[in-house]
């Protein structure tokens, strides 16, 4: 903003920023699928499309700079009021609104989800490694990551529950198709399971959205939240509206018990689609948990937060311990993320506004420090054909960077201080520590979870003696550095400095507190039976 | 008492009605009257523009029907108002885009019909009829006939005028269901069913007309009504009248347990029959429900609740279950139709004013991707062995993509232009490099069978993109025609105080969409023609399969083709593509111009 003139002008907040930032990737999905140009024999792309990659890489780093001029037009003074609001009439009859706008929450993760796409543009650019073309099946598949993009980032930015529940089903679709037509062996099933659990979720939430609606004021804008906002419910209904709610979110965070389709879609998937789908895709159901059943169901979310609090202490140790047992590198970073969203959730239903500020902060860093896990172990995959641990060995002598930004990433994983998640995971447990004092204890032992599961992977992966078959590995090249490095910058960055990123997420947690309506933390912690459970 | 009163008939209100018998009844004249080479194109022309007549005459009575609410015509037997009007237009726009589908002869040169009806299927006489080339054109006027009897079905005012308004749209569907041109003792065991079950269930109605005549004294609706509310302490009369009417047209809608018909007549029907009559019938039929129920039954409602919530929980329940074990895609589509009538349902029983918006909403939906749906499965065909060149069966593996025919028989004719074998080989994606050459069986009828679509997405992937897309629209997927009205249905039902069928809806919703992400699996992350992992044929019986029924018609499976489509069908197709992606992402418009105008007038 150096120039005055030309932030008012250009920067301004009337311009529509959200409205093109969910358009624009459509765009170029479309403009990638209309390429001209034919297919040879083998699959590689002729003629125009043979620069898809290119295409796709720059509608990507367009959606950047568009994000990064939102940011410039959100007032980050005001980061808890919704901004850079656009609402129109789509379905008035039904009361639905075409109605945009972020919090500072919101932003936060739009801006996370359009960074990561490059990336991952960038990771898959030689997806099927034999030449300089790229085939048409990569041509596909970075178009359904760009349609992906449009949802992401819109699901971020609705401000209409309607709307909301639209785009959270829609997005299964690309993702769908991201994995069940360009994954590994068993692919299918994972797929049609990711697909069947979400949209099983989906569907219950559906007859919440209905519920709602119908005891909301109704009318054209029956659906805006603001509207919904404060509606009087009787405690029986609001309870099963937060369920219905809840239980769409949990299976898409993924909470444990129902988060059995995430390791299959993660181990199958390729990797930049684990990085979006547990990076970005998976944050909508701690973001719904957050910006809609707080605030919309108030007296529910006290009432259920002792059994939520405990599933989430649950997922924190169950997908730690599950993590440290697993072979397949891409399916012990799921488990490590269902460990994570249990701090999150964890932070969410603490109810404190530190606690929710560092879950919002959290879930920034967690698709940074996990997603570039992904994009890591898919690099590994490139070099050696398996993602399980026993095939590698002794690597870091040979691949030295690799190395080293495998272990940076996954000490931020395991929220080493300097880095950016240890300031979130440290915010959850010092906010949720008034309130639960018991559940915070517990939680933050399983820090020591985390060290095993990372450092323990990284000593059979990384350290020993240099397997033979391994010794001529190829260290990071220049494009996987581009890929790796903003990610470890950023992480570095929030690390030692977060004050900018925590003044976007404090202040909407002030106000969903307030929208809770907590006025003192309950005494203490009630007596329950944590649930048993067993994965698969 | 014996002076005849001339009545005053506005006939201007008639018009969809008189266009579409008229020239139902001109083509009739044509099959007596014009050359056999011209009646295609002549029967072809009077239908669309009959069918088009229709559609615009529809919308020249909106402003009218809009300003006033509507009117009696026919003294009363007919009742044109907005309701009527909007099924009316659904109808006639379905029927158009089914006629086109129906008209298409694909680049075999055959349409969908046997040549003969009347011949014994594999007799010499049949053949001889196959070998002259003929080909059906009267199937356009019976379609003209059904579809006049549609339009007349959901704007009737009297139980007499429903009776004939059904019997009219029945029994040219009775004579088409058996008309395939493959398969032909299923189509006429089909057939057969359909019009033995239909035959009950009209005397079902008949019975229940007489009762509520008894009753009422009268065979109007508004009479009845009257009567209803008077309470003339006949209640049995009324209830066992009330309950025939409903199940007469709840067997016409296809709803549990009166549904047995449908996936016999839907899979023995020629294709494009079938999606003509899923989409089109059930529009009508369920136009006549709303007005039976919401202008003579209302105050019916406490008797009649429980009996029309078991039927649509059931509807629901059984639609959605059985079609998870079905091997056949167009039984498949059949019990996801039943389903689809149970959603329906959940509208109509909600009784409110949404009510009726939401299911002429849900119907046009639907109808579109129905239409849609069966178009494309008339253009996937498999292909038989060769026969000559020496008996030598042409393998997937062994053939691969040849753009052009060459070892084409007598039954197959034409060229299939732009028809691309799916290959066995699983990751290759491309149709095209392997040697030319090749010989290739004739394409033969419909490749129904599940396994046979596998692979589908990779070789055609446009068609297949379009096949999804009216697959999650019946699964409601957000931004499809089917999301929307689902929402709406089940917000109106929910309004109306049927949560729990809403609740049911919204569990069958789940798990329908089980099935219909099964096709797609199958369409785009298997490998064509039964590869180890065939999740659709496993452990399931294979219900559909007729083998004692014809097996002579079903050579080897040798491949699966898609067949180029003349023109007319991909019009359709696309046509419905479209409507199907334009109700889901601004439905607005529509559902406004339904609104203004959903009021049943008595």
């Amino acid at each position: 903003m150096s120039s005055p003139a030309l932030a008012t002008t250009v920067l301004s907040p009337d311009v529509p920023w959200l409205t093109l930032l969910v358009v624009w990737p459509l765009v170029a999905a479309a403009v990638l699928w209309a390429l001209p140009g034919g297919t040879t024999p083998d699959g590689y792309s002729t003629g125009a499309r043979r620069w898809s990659r290119q295409v796709a890489l720059g509608a990507a780093l367009v959606e950047v700079l568009l994000g990064v001029a939102a940011l410039l037009a959100f007032d980050t003074l005001a980061a808890g009021t919704h901004q850079l609001l656009e609402t129109h009439a789509w379905i008035p009859q039904l009361g639905v609104s075409y109605a945009l706008g972020v919090d500072g929450v919101g932003l936060a993760l739009v801006l996370l989800s359009v960074v990561l796409v490059p990336l991952v543009v960038l990771a898959a650019w030689r997806e099927q490694d034999s030449g300089k073309v790229p085939t048409d099946r990569l041509r596909h598949y970075l178009a359904l990551v760009l349609v992906l993009t449009t949802f992401m980032v819109a699901v971020f930015a609705a401000r209409d529950v309607f709307l909301f529940y639209v785009l959270f089903e829609a997005m299964l679709i690309p993702v769908y198709f991201m994995i069940g037509g360009f994954g590994g062996p068993r692919r299918r099933y994972a797929a049609v399971k990711f697909l069947l659990f979400s949209l099983a979720g989906g569907l219950i939430m559906l007859a919440g959205v209905i519920g709602l609606y119908l005891q909301g004021p109704g009318g054209e804008q029956g659906f805006l939240t603001e509207n919904l906002i404060g509606t009087d419910m009787s405690t029986g209904v609001e309870r099963w509206l937060f369920l219905a709610f809840f239980v769409a979110f949990a299976v898409k965070a993924p909470m444990f018990p129902v988060h059995t389709w995430l390791p299959d879609a993660a181990e199958q998937a390729p990797a930049g689609t684990s990085t979006l789908l547990v990076g970005v895709l998976d944050k909508v159901g701690t973001f719904g948990m957050l910006t809609l059943c707080l605030p919309l169901f108030p007296e529910a979310s006290r009432w259920a937060a002792p059994v939520i609090v405990v599933l989430a202490l649950i997922s924190i140790f169950y997908g730690a311990l599950l993590a440290i047992g697993q072979q397949d590198m891409f399916r012990l970073v799921a488990y490590t993320s269902v460990s994570h969203f249990g701090f999150i959730v964890l932070g969410i239903f603490a109810f404190a506004s530190t606690s929710i500020a560092g879950s919002s902060f959290y879930m920034v860093n967690h698709g940074l420090s996990t997603g570039g896990l992904f994009l890591l172990v898919g690099f590994l995959v490139a070099r050696r054909g398996s993602a399980r641990i026993e095939d590698f060995g002794g690597l870091q002598k040979v691949t030295p960077v690799l190395a080293g930004v495998f272990l940076v990433t996954g000490l931020s994983a395991l929220s080493l201080p300097g880095l950016s998640t240890f300031v979130s995971e440290f915010l959850v447990i010092v906010g949720t520590f008034p309130v639960w004092e018991a559940a915070a204890v517990i939680a933050a032992v399983a820090v020591v979870l985390a060290a095993i599961y990372v450092l323990w992977t990284y000593q059979r992966v990384f350290t020993g003696p240099v397997r033979d078959d391994l010794a001529t590995t190829p260290d990071i090249g220049a494009r996987e550095r581009w890929v790796i490095g903003p990610l470890i910058a950023i992480m570095l960055v929030l690390g030692f400095y977060p004050a900018p990123a925590l003044r976007l997420v404090d202040e909407p947690a002030r106000t969903t507190v307030s929208q809770v309506g907590v006025e003192a933390p309950p005494a203490d912690m009630p007596m329950l039976d944590p649930e048993e459970g067993s994965d698969r | 008492m014996t002076e005849f009163i001339a009545p005053d008939i506005a006939w201007a209100q008639l018009t969809p009605i008189l266009l579409v018998l008229g020239a139902a009844v001109v083509g009739v004249l044509v099959e007596a009257f014009v050359p056999r080479r011209a009646r295609r194109p002549v029967q072809l022309t009077i239908t669309l523009a009959a069918l088009a007549g229709a559609v615009v005459a529809v919308a020249a009575l909106w402003g009218g029907v809009a300003d006033t609410g509507g009117t009696d015509v026919l003294l009363g037997s007919v009742v044109v108002d907005g309701p009527t009007l909007v099924l009316q237009g659904t109808i006639a726009v379905l029927a158009l885009l089914a006629v086109l589908v129906i008209a298409d002869r694909t680049a075999t040169g055959e349409d969908a019909f046997a040549p003969q009806g009347a011949a014994t299927p594999g007799s010499g006489y049949e053949e001889a009829a196959r070998a002259a080339g003929l080909q059906q054109t009267e199937v356009y006027p019976l379609v003209l006939f059904a579809t006049g009897g549609m339009l007349i079905f959901p704007a009737t005012g009297d139980l007499l005028t429903l009776f004939v308004a059904l019997e009219v749209l029945s029994l040219p569907l009775y004579l088409l269901t058996g008309l395939a041109r493959r398969r032909r003792l299923l189509s006429q065991e089909a057939s057969m069913k359909y019009f033995l079950l239909g035959a009950f269930a009209s005397a079902l109605l008949l019975f229940g007309i007489a009762l509520l005549y008894g009753f009422s004294g009268s065979l109007r609706y508004a009479d009845i009504a009257t009567a209803v509310r008077a309470d003339t302490g006949m209640d049995a009369l009324l209830l066992v009248g009330a309950l025939l009417v409903l199940v007469g047209l709840l067997f016409k809608v296809g709803a549990v347990p009166f549904h047995s018909w449908t996936p016999d007549a839907y899979q023995g029907a020629p294709t494009p029959i079938t999606g003509f009559m899923a989409a089109c019938t059930k529009v009508a039929a369920f136009g006549a429900l709303v007005r039976l129920f919401y202008v003579v039954l209302p105050d019916l409602r406490w008797d009649l609740e429980p009996m029309m919530w078991t039927v649509a929980i059931a509807t629901m329940a059984v639609g959605t279950v059985v079609a998870l074990v079905q091997t056949d895609v167009k039984r498949v589509l059949a019990y996801s139709s039943v389903a689809h009538a149970g959603f329906v349902l959940t509208g109509v029983v909600a009784l409110t004013q949404s009510g009726i918006t939401a299911v002429l909403f849900y119907l046009l939906a639907y109808g579109a991707a129905t239409v849609g749906a069966f178009g494309i499965v008339s253009l996937v065909r498999e292909r038989g062995a060769v026969r000559a060149a020496g008996g030598r069966v042409t393998s997937g593996a062994a053939s691969g993509g040849v753009p052009h025919v060459e070892g084409a028989t007598a039954t197959s004719g034409a060229a299939v232009a732009t028809a691309v074998e799916v290959r066995a080989d699983a990751d290759d994606t491309d149709g095209e490099g392997a040697e030319p050459g090749e010989p290739e069986g004739p394409v033969l009828g419909e490749a129904t069978h599940l396994s046979q679509w596998a692979g589908l997405g990779r070789t055609n992937p446009v068609l297949a993109g379009t096949f999804v897309l009216f697959l999650l629209s019946f699964a409601g997927i957000p931004l499809t025609a089917g999301f929307t009205g689902k929402f709406a249905v089940f917000t109106a039902a929910v309004e109306g105080g049927a949560w729990p069928l809403a609740v049911v809806g919204v569990v069958a919703s789940a798990a329908a969409a089980f099935f219909y992400v099964r096709i797609i699996v199958l369409m785009f992350f298997t490998s064509p023609q039964g590869g180890p992992q065939q999740p659709v044929t496993a452990g399931s019986p294979d219900v559909a399969d007729e083998s004692g029924a014809d097996a002579g018609a079903r050579a080897p499976r040798a491949g699966t083709v898609v067949v180029a489509s003349q023109g007319f069908a991909l019009v359709a197709i696309g046509a419905c593509a479209l409507i199907t992606i334009a109700l889901g992402v601004v439905p607005g418009p529509v559902l406004d111009a339904i609104a203004s105008v959903a009021q049943l007038i008595p």
